[in-house]
């Protein structure tokens, strides 16, 4: 649904919980996004990985534009993730958005300290979704990976 | 056509006892309002991804709680899913279950947990129950040549 000329900007969603990702990824094509979702950190670390070696070779598609991930998973969580990103050289340019269904501000400032964009408490709503584009306006949109 | 004005009535006398029963929730209203011709049975795909993810939850918990040595982490972490994915669509009796669950899980009450167990149980097969029916007068209704009404 974008208009002629402007490309839609690309959010990888990360969840481990099949509902949540369905919700997501519903959320976010409605807001007009092009999207990606996977089920945990190591495969959206290995989406972002390839989309490096793919950037090699000159394809802007898969661009990540932003990345909106779970905070509680199994193995890595979404604060591993972010952690990873921003110590990322490459990656680090990157808005990460932080989604929990528990209200904890420990957890929450922990986050935002470690360089989180936002802070959404599930379940996600449209209107949360509304407010990414905002942050991804205010970023560069080219991000040198 | 009588009929589908009469069934169109029925559904959302339907839905309105639901929502006042607390079974469901505003999340399932937000379920509903992003389904659209593009994706017309957007809440039906939800709703069974649920229905499978809880009875595979539910089975889990039962092995769970049946073993001589408990593993709380593990009762809690299987009851934090079913919260967040009851909670994802609008399964407001389930979730409040689970709320009470993880606070026998958090003192190691293995006779609270089985309670839960049950009372879990019971609220699971009954909302499950209610959205068939829910299912099934929309159907009813598309079959008719009617529209949902919203």
């Amino acid at each position: 649904m974008g208009m002629a000329g402007e490309s839609q900007f690309h959010v990888l969603a990360v969840d481990d919980s099949i509902i949540d990702r369905k919700w997501i990824e519903k959320l976010l094509k409605t807001s007009s996004f092009q999207v990606t979702v996977v089920d945990s950190v190591s495969k959206a670390l290995e989406f972002l990985g390839l989309q490096k070696a793919e950037q090699r070779n000159h394809h802007q598609e898969t661009k990540v534009n932003l990345i909106i991930t779970d905070y509680s998973m199994p193995g890595m969580t979404g604060y591993d993730l972010l952690k990873k990103i921003k110590e990322s050289t490459s990656l680090k340019g990157i808005p990460v958005v932080i989604m929990s269904s528990e209200n904890i501000p420990s957890r929450i400032n922990r986050c935002l300290e470690e360089g989180a964009e936002d802070f959404f408490l599930k379940p996600v709503q449209l209107s949360d979704v509304n407010k990414l584009r905002p942050h991804l306006l205010g970023w560069r949109t080219l991000v040198e990976i | 056509m009588d009929g589908v004005v009469q069934l169109q009535r029925q559904l959302l006398d339907y839905t309105t006892l639901l929502f006042q029963e607390g079974f469901l929730n505003d999340q399932f209203t937000q379920l509903q309002q992003l389904q659209d011709e593009t994706n017309p049975d957007f809440v039906v795909e939800v709703v069974s991804l649920f229905f499978e993810d809880s009875e595979r939850l539910l089975n889990e918990l039962a092995n769970t709680l049946d073993q001589q040595s408990i593993d709380f982490r593990k009762v809690d972490s299987h009851v934090h899913q079913l919260k967040g994915s009851s909670s994802s669509i609008g399964a407001q009796r389930v979730q409040n279950v689970c709320i009470a669950f993880r606070n026998f899980c958090d003192a190691q009450n293995t006779e609270g947990c089985l309670k839960c167990l049950q009372q879990v149980k019971n609220e699971y097969a009954l909302v499950k129950n209610k959205l068939e029916t829910l299912f099934q007068l929309e159907q009813q209704i598309l079959a008719a040549g009617g529209s949902i009404p919203m």
